[in-house]
């Protein structure tokens, strides 16, 4: 099974600076996108409390409806960002 | 609430452990160098480092902690798991490649990439002495609250238990054996805590209106120590009584009297729309100097249970005043920033081969926390429900709940809620003993060591923290785990973030600016969070009242003030060294 074995050294990494460049842009795009949901999540928690009780899809409440969908939604995410950092 | 040890927990626990030690033991005989010792050789598979980033991440806090919490309290307990998760995201776009990218086996490294400087060494080599032995006693204070009530031994000796086997595994392989103990321990919280919520979901919802079950209680612990429980002395003989197990619904929609199975959602809404009998309490002291603690039956509605504001750390966000706003967004923001800043964290990154596994590790990891968060949420929602909990110990409503439903299930968790921790101490240990030997005494001493003396050396350090670990979590047994690990991601993410961050970004960044930035964040936060009325209150002993006046801030998360204080710390003091120091080359010897 790959990665038993533990003695081996392996080769240092050769990497393209474009490349490189390139993952990391589309990292802080990423991360822009979900910290201003959270940041939508944690101002209406703190300024508008009110806000979450409200009913909203599902006949959940915005409060466990915005929480799953931060879980959620930092999944999707991370596998978006994989796909766009494939080798081409 | 007083526990019988259960043979078949304690057979299964040995098994668990038994094995988790062969594991160790195995891979003892294939590590050699430091490199194996420290990072595993770089060969470990993505996947199983991505589960072992789970087994890593979800320590007591998060299995039995938020779980309790939210068995208790309802939504607020959740907060903690979507902070937790979060700062995920800030690890995988920000942190993670760049970081190995940087360097070959701690934090330091990275840091030190380019400037081979031993104050950075220096700083972030304590940074991530504080933070991890921070982390580390919340863990050990859990170890000693779950070994209690289980296995029927006393604190200490739970402290004591968990330390020597974790001193055993680590001292005998280094990370190889953790990254595997992990991976078992990641794997097995999310199968069995999917099995947990498959039955809560069967079982559905059920009203209870018997006597017993809606009256209130009452312990009394007086001056000589002895205990009564609703009037009778604590204990299971004949004439005595002991604290009954309590969660249960006073209303279902529609008057029913129960629901039968339900599908995931079914059971939120049903919940909502129900109303479930909380037990909040009251502390007072008699003229005879007796502690009478009450807990009072109280029927509240769904809707106000799966919202924020129940907990007392967050009910300040259903009054109008600011600070406790700025306290709530502080500790969301910390929990944000720290997983990326957790030094027990980044050293997994180095135990992959290359960038793209790092990437995939992460994402494995995520996928695996996340599904273990949302379904933390069922079981703390159907342990809130299933009339099992203590209400003395909040820490052991996921395992109580699993008793429910039989011996078996409830002796694996038990036994997983101790690897759970056996793990994360691991990784904590192994993170110290690589700052010790790597970055201060090699870099910051300048004592030159073969590999073979490093490992040994390495081996030495662990043993040490162990011991540190042991007392301290001894020491601290009344602490709230939960309190002590926001703390220490305060901590990281003041220490650390800034450092890392600003290195990756912004090129005019020094090595002062990097070495200012670590030590004013570790001790802004430090000291801030030593001064706060929590600290007064729950470290030093003052009472209540007492502990706000002596307070010297405001609220007692710093994040909010400590981390952008690291970003302006480093930004400042590298525009007034920029000037002074020259480029930075390959060929600088070691300078401050």
């Amino acid at each position: 099974m790959a990665g038993l074995d533990h003695a081996a050294q392996h080769p240092k990494e050769i990497e393209d600076p474009v490349i490189a460049a390139r993952n990391s842009r589309y990292g802080i795009v990423l991360f822009a996108f979900y910290f201003a949901i959270y940041a939508g999540f944690v101002g209406l928690n703190a300024f508008l409390p009110s806000v979450m009780g409200l009913n909203s899809l599902f006949g959940l409440n915005l409060a466990i409806l915005y929480g799953l969908a931060l879980i959620v939604i930092a999944m999707i995410l991370s596998l978006v960002y994989c796909w766009l950092c494939r080798a081409r | 609430m007083i526990h019988n040890a259960s043979a078949l927990s304690v057979i299964v626990f040995a098994i668990v452990v038994a094995i988790t030690l062969g594991l160790s033991f195995y891979f003892a005989a294939k590590t050699k160098s430091a490199a194996g010792y420290f990072a595993a050789g770089g060969q470990i598979h993505w996947f199983v480092n991505g589960v072992a980033f789970a087994g890593d991440y979800l320590s007591a806090a998060s299995f039995l902690g938020i779980c309790g919490m939210i068995a208790s309290f309802g939504y607020d307990g959740f907060l903690y798991s979507i902070g937790f998760l979060a700062g995920w995201v800030v690890a995988l776009f920000v942190v993670a490649e760049p970081l190995k990218r940087l360097g070959k086996y701690t934090f330091a490294d990275a840091l030190n990439n380019q400037f081979q400087s031993r104050g950075i060494t220096l700083a972030a080599g304590i940074s991530t002495l504080v933070v991890s032995i921070f982390y580390l006693i919340p863990q050990m204070v859990g170890a000693g609250s779950l070994i209690k009530p289980l296995l029927g031994f006393p604190h200490e000796v739970g402290v004591v238990l968990v330390g020597v086997i974790v001193v055993l595994i680590v001292a005998t392989a280094g990370m190889v054996s953790t990254t595997y103990v992990q991976f078992i321990k990641g794997s097995l919280l999310v199968v069995v805590s999917t099995i947990l919520t498959v039955f809560i979901l069967n079982r559905g919802l059920k009203v209870d209106h018997s006597e017993l079950a809606n009256s209130p209680q009452t312990l009394m612990v007086k001056k000589d120590d002895s205990r009564y429980v609703n009037g009778l002395p604590q204990g299971t003989k004949e004439g005595q009584g002991d604290l009954r197990p309590v969660g249960h619904l006073s209303k279902l929609p529609g008057d029913k009297t129960e629901t039968g199975p339900l599908a995931p959602i079914e059971f939120l809404t049903t919940l909502q729309q129900s109303e479930v009998v909380l037990w909040p309490k009251t502390t007072k002291t008699d003229e005879e100097g007796n502690k009478v603690t009450t807990w009072t039956p109280t029927p509240t509605p769904g809707s106000s249970i799966l919202r924020p504001g129940r907990h007392p750390l967050f009910q300040g966000l259903q009054k109008s005043d600011i600070l406790p706003r700025l306290d709530f967004i502080s500790l969301m923001l910390a929990l944000f920033c720290g997983t990326a800043s957790l030094p027990h964290i980044l050293i997994r990154y180095y135990t992959v081969k290359n960038q793209a596994a790092a990437r995939l590790s992460t994402v494995v990891g995520i996928a695996t926390i996340g599904v273990f968060y949302v379904l933390t949420l069922f079981m703390g929602l159907g342990a809130m429900t299933s009339g099992t909990l203590d209400l003395t110990d909040s820490n052991m409503a996921a395992p109580l709940l699993a008793k429910s439903f039989g011996e078996t299930l409830f002796a694996v968790i038990s036994a997983i809620a101790f690897t759970t921790v056996l793990g994360t101490v691991s990784g904590l240990i192994v993170a110290s003993s690589g700052a010790v030997v790597h970055d201060l005494m090699t870099s910051v001493m300048g004592m030159q060591m073969t590999d073979h003396q490093k490992v040994r050396c390495g081996k030495i350090a662990s043993v040490i923290v162990g011991i540190i670990a042991i007392v301290l979590g001894i020491q601290f047994k009344d602490l709230n785990a939960g309190f002590l690990v926001g703390w220490a991601f305060n901590v990281a993410a003041s220490a650390n973030l800034p450092s890392l961050v600003m290195l990756l970004f912004w090129k005019r960044t020094t090595k002062q600016g990097i070495t200012a930035a670590i030590f004013v964040g570790l001790f802004s936060s430090l000291a801030w969070i030593l001064l706060s009325a929590e600290a007064f209150e729950k470290v030093y002993r003052y009472s209540a009242a007492d502990a706000v006046k002596l307070a010297s801030v405001p609220f007692s998360q710093p994040g909010l003030i400590t981390i952008p204080l690291g970003f302006l710390t480093l930004v400042l003091v590298s525009l007034l060294t920029s000037k002074a120091s020259p480029k930075p080359t390959t060929s600088d010897a070691a300078t401050v």
